[in-house]
């Protein structure tokens, strides 16, 4: 087995012991990536002579008995939508391209600072608008488990490197499934936090009402740990959580005998592939023979989330990417007037699923609509966390899967935006109500493709959302690996 | 026909903070271009707001200086439209719920005082700068815009008034009252021609007699009082000339060209002021509850109303006391630590607003460079009180006082200007001029009573001018009676 | 409910330069999308307040303080185009 395939506790562990370097465990990283690349195209940029210098640097201070704790020399991959100081971010757009930001976003900031070694930038959908990262204005991303599919979106870059092995761990935002529907249908732990517990400040914008920054790991565990490094208070951020931060350990290990587990009634049925139903029922009865006391719970709002979200999201979204213009950086497509410039630099810099969201969102916020559609969303949005609530009276955790479908063949969905939004149904309904929910990886359907797990808990629950995740991914056994890295 | 004009005035004021409303950057006027900016105020990707707290402070000092309500909770904006020295192409600012709403400011022209409405006082931040290259500076000829974002993200208010104005010159008093209050609350410069304070004018024009709103027009580039009242007294005449001849006004935005003394309509495309505000997702709500409130209120400076009431309280005449309102603030200063020191407030406010003005003014001295204490205009009120000092000679104590020559009574003896009082020392200089003058004694007993006005002027010039009039006048009386 | 898009105004509002088949395209396209969206409207919100923070806590400030700015070669070393310490864009056709 190659160092690319340890977990990040278990690269710690072998460097602490001395068993190898983190030179040697960059390289081994590097190395995956200049074998699996060309197929999967995962990464944006690779930061080849920073990634060796930051590990060389890890290297000498482990040495010295300077030890920035567990993530300390483990290789990691960053989303292209956080701005990292220096090295081009580009949100996998034209309109970005060559940026090269004068900063660092607060959580690269704070991985540097727990000594990992950013490998590079990793391939997502157009400003994080999609499913599949076919959306990239650079070409899309490949599934490791078969490169004939997506590996999901818009965090699909993440999801894909970590599979294959070009980082042990990433991270990717969450604006509506974003971190756990790749995670799902790329076999790996994907987590979205409460809103506000990451900084958003360096995150390009989509929609910043609903964005989060999380991990996509191998393991739960890991997960805890690059979260526990980006997690915590930000001044620069006005919506970042300065209360006390949850111990996300403290409930691990305690098992889910008498916790009570709710199924949600309204993410099953049509349009759920019956190998994620069948998946999804097995965890669940496994739990139920832990102990757990599982009930069927509706929260009948879940059935227009989408049509709020599809709303709220792009609205917003509309706002966020009117800096883009051509004016103080990124591209600028000559015009006669200032107008004309900036109106041919978005249209030609712009890719259409982002064009099509600046659309919806510029007419659910005009004048005679918003009421009907911006307005409504919002105050619907406020439904959704009531039917959360009043879930939560009833049980502790809800279940679900995280995607209705496996990983779909790469241009299923390219022309009908609708289905492809359909995706992120499941996923959805934390983003509206600020949540924290993960995606575990329970099994593989019979063609071998991966199926996700989703556990949902109330805001700042994430030392109980880590012990269920934790029990299932026990439960789950879930090992299997991508054929790209089994050659 | 007559018609009234209706008359609304839009004031932005950019606060003097330190940093900027949303970012630790430097407010500063005059620096080189883009020196004070972050990737917050270039609107770079990722950057995030966070409100500045001194901001809301002084907002809330504004709307209480204005007998606002403070909304107990408020919230942020996005006001959406495209320009290029608008880094996000949205302004962070105030839609349904600003910080302040519902108050009013007193105005007072020719000597009739009116309360103009305020319909709100709300935060926002500035744009950077355009300059408009070739084409004479104009924007429909330029070749170019240069932009500099120095003053983007600089903390401003913008205070709208109800359609309460109902002349140019009204317009103008609530301008220059609203400037002297900012001024006074030491919030902002409010400097007109370097564009901290600035003036937009809505105007429209009714059958007198009627309650609906006519066409409103508002008015741009208006860069000193004076323009201010030009502009809209030419707008009104437009708007009466367009209505007499038969015809219509259009709802437009007009600048006014100071040169040519008109307004002129500006191009605009057809629906492009759709400003989709919604809550700004960045940021958080406002709560400025009472005890914040309160915090802020103890904090800020007397107002000018309050401060005039407290001097008519003092005793001092209605007239003197607006003039010591409205005087420098080292001169109030004065004012309250000469009456904490005892001096009499009618006296020691008409020794400043009569006389130490003017001597400021006269020898251009900054009024808080002057020398005159509390304690030493106490003492000059007391000593002319006591007629210790003609009036005259109290004018020539302050002027050696307000030079640093010392105390009244230190300067008064330095100059030897110290009124003589004591009838023995008096009585000799009387008995030598009545001598003199034998002819003047004989007129006076022959019945012509108004010589003694010449006897006194003679005593007064014997003694130097130090003698104390009064005492004069009656000693020579007595002593041209007891003969 | 077929939703009536003045699409060539959004377009103008999101300053984007859009040709007539892309326009058509779009106008069909958030058609369907607003149709499914506008099932929002079916719910009953008589009274509900929008959401605000998930975590509802207010008075996010910062002091009053100033820190360093960006140098100003970095600022302008992304700039399409820039003379003189100032970013350069063509001429304006209206004010704001
Ligand atoms: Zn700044």
């Amino acid at each position: 087995m190659s160092l690319a395939d340890l977990t990040i506790a278990e690269a710690a562990k072998g460097l602490r012991r001395g068993a190898f370097g983190a030179r040697e465990l960059v390289d081994a990283v590097l190395e995956r990536a200049a074998k699996t690349e060309a197929e999967l195209h995962a990464y944006l940029t690779i930061d080849h002579e920073g990634a060796r210098e930051a590990a060389a640097r890890a290297d000498e201070e482990l040495a010295s008995g300077v030890d920035r704790g567990p993530l300390h020399g483990i290789p990691v991959a960053l989303k292209d939508n956080l701005c990292t100081e220096g090295l081009e971010t580009t949100c996998a757009s034209q309109i970005l391209a060559g940026y090269h930001p004068p900063y660092d976003a607060t959580a690269v900031r704070k991985l540097r600072e727990a000594g990992a070694v950013p490998v590079g930038k990793t391939n997502l959908d157009e400003f994080a608008m999609g499913s599949s990262t076919e959306n990239s204005a650079y070409g899309p991303t490949r599934n490791p488990w078969d490169t004939d599919r997506v590996p999901g979106g818009s965090s699909g870059g993440s999801a894909a490197a970590v599979a294959a092995g070009s980082a042990l761990g990433a991270l990717g935002s969450d604006t509506g499934g974003s971190i756990r529907q790749p995670a799902a249908l790329c076999g790996l732990v994907g987590m979205k936090p409460t809103y506000g517990l990451v900084s958003r400040y360096g995150l390009v914008a989509f929609a910043s009402s609903l964005d989060q920054i999380g991990p996509i790991t191998r393991t739960v565990e890991d997960a805890i740990l690059l979260l526990e490094a980006i997690a915590g208070h930000d001044p620069a951020d006005a919506t970042s959580w300065a209360g006390d931060l949850p111990d996300f350990r403290s409930e691990l290990g305690r098992g889910v005998e008498g916790l009570r587990i709710g199924i949600v009634e309204e993410l099953s049925g049509d349009g759920y592939e019956p190998a994620v139903s069948a998946a999804v029922d097995a965890m669940v009865s496994s739990l139920e023979a832990e102990g757990a006391r599982v009930q069927e719970v509706s929260l009948p709002t879940f059935d227009v989330a989408l049509s709020a979200y599809y709303l709220i999201a792009p609205a917003e979204a509309s706002a966020n990417l009117a800096r883009f213009d051509g004016v103080r950086y990124g591209l600028r497509v000559p015009g006669a007037t200032t107008e004309e410039m900036m109106a041919r630099t978005r249209a030609e810099g712009f890719g259409p699923e982002v064009i099509r969201r600046i659309l919806l969102g510029t007419y659910a916020l005009s004048a005679g609509y918003y009421d009907a559609f911006y307005g409504q969303a919002h105050r619907v949005r406020t439904l959704i966390t009531r039917d959360f609530a009043r879930a939560y009276e009833q049980v502790d955790v809800l279940v679900s899967p995280t995607s209705p479908t496996v990983a779909f063949p790469v241009g299923a969905r390219t022309e009908d935006p609708l289905a492809m939004y359909l995706s992120d149904i499941c996923t959805i309904p934390s983003n509206l109500a600020g949540h924290p929910a993960i995606s575990i990886p329970i099994g593989l359907d019979p063609a071998g493709l991966p199926i996700g797990f989703q556990v949902m808990a109330p805001a700042l629950s994430e030392p109980l959302l880590f012990r269920v995740a934790a029990e299932v991914e026990r439960l789950a056994r879930f090992d299997a690996r991508p054929e790209v890295v089994t050659p | 026909m007559t018609w009234e004009p209706v008359i609304g005035i839009e004031v932005h004021v950019e606060l003097r903070t330190d940093s900027k409303m949303f970012c630790g950057c430097a407010v500063s006027f005059g620096e080189e271009p883009n020196v004070n900016v972050c990737p917050v105020c270039l609107g770079l990707p990722g950057s995030l707001p966070v409100p500045n707290r001194r901001a809301i402070e002084w907002i809330t000092e504004i709307g209480l200086a204005l007998n606002c309500q403070i909304s107990p909770v408020s919230v942020f904006h996005r006001k959406n439209y495209f320009y290029a020295d608008l880094p996000k192409n949205y302004q962070i600012s105030q839609y349904d719920v600003p910080v302040a709403h519902d108050g009013w400011l007193e105005i007072t022209v020719d000597g009739e005082t009116r309360r103009i409405g305020i319909e709100r006082a709300h935060m926002e931040e500035d744009t950077g700068k355009s300059i408009h290259l070739g084409g004479g500076g104009r924007i429909h000829s330029a070749e170019a815009t240069l932009l500099d974002f120095n003053r983007a993200g600089v903390p401003l208010v913008e205070v709208v008034s109800r359609p309460d104005l109902r002349s140019a010159v009204e317009a103008r008093v609530y301008a220059q009252e609203l400037r002297a209050l900012v001024a006074e609350l030491g919030v902002s410069d409010a400097r007109l021609e370097e564009g901290s304070i600035r003036f937009d004018a809505n105007v429209s024009v009714r059958r007198r007699g009627t309650d609906e709103f006519g066409t409103k027009v508002e008015i741009k580039n208006m860069n000193s009082f004076r323009s201010l009242e030009r502009a809209i007294d030419f707008e009104i005449r437009r708007q009466v000339d367009v209505l007499d001849g038969g015809g219509e006004l259009v709802q437009e935005t007009r600048h006014w060209d100071e040169e040519a003394g008109v307004t002129r309509g500006m191009r605009t495309k057809e629906g492009s002021s759709d400003y989709r505000y919604f809550t700004e997702p960045d940021l958080v709500p406002m709560v400025i509850d009472e005890a914040w409130q309160a915090e802020i209120r103890a904090a800020m400076p007397e107002l000018p109303a309050d401060r005039r009431a407290r001097y008519l309280s003092l005793g001092v005449d209605p007239q003197t006391a607006g003039a010591l309102v409205g005087a420098p603030p080292a001169f109030r200063r004065l004012f309250d630590e000469a009456v904490d020191a005892g001096a009499d407030a009618k006296a020691a406010a008409n020794w400043i607003t009569g006389e130490l003005v003017a001597w400021a003014r006269r020898e251009e001295v900054d009024p808080a460079e002057v020398a005159v204490t509390g304690a030493g205009l106490a003492e000059l009120v007391a000593m002319v009180a006591a007629a210790e000092l003609s009036a005259s000679a109290a004018k020539d104590v302050l002027d050696g006082m307000a030079r640093g020559e010392g105390s009244a009574r230190e300067v008064a003896e330095r100059r030897d200007l110290l009124q003589i009082t004591d009838r023995g020392a008096l009585e000799a200089v009387v008995d030598e001029v009545l001598a003199e003058h034998p002819d003047a004694v004989e007129r006076y007993r022959s019945g012509e009573a108004k010589v003694v006005g010449f006897l006194v002027g003679q005593v007064m010039r014997a003694s130097g001018g130090k003698a104390d009039p009064r005492v004069v006048n009656e000693l020579i009386r007595s002593k041209l009676d007891e003969t | 409910m077929p939703i009536d898009i003045d699409i060539s105004h959004v377009a103008r509002l999101a300053r984007l330069a859009l040709d007539d088949e892309q326009l058509e395209r779009y106008r069909r396209q958030l058609g369907v999308i607003l149709e499914h969206a506008a099932r929002v409207q079916a719910l009953d919100t008589e009274g509900v307040e929008p959401t605000g923070h998930p975590l509802g806590f207010t008075n996010a400030f910062r002091d009053d303080q100033v820190r360093p700015s960006l140098e100003r070669d970095v600022v302008l070393a992304e700039a399409p185009d820039h003379r003189d310490g100032y970013f350069v864009v063509p001429p304006a056709l209206e004010g704001p």
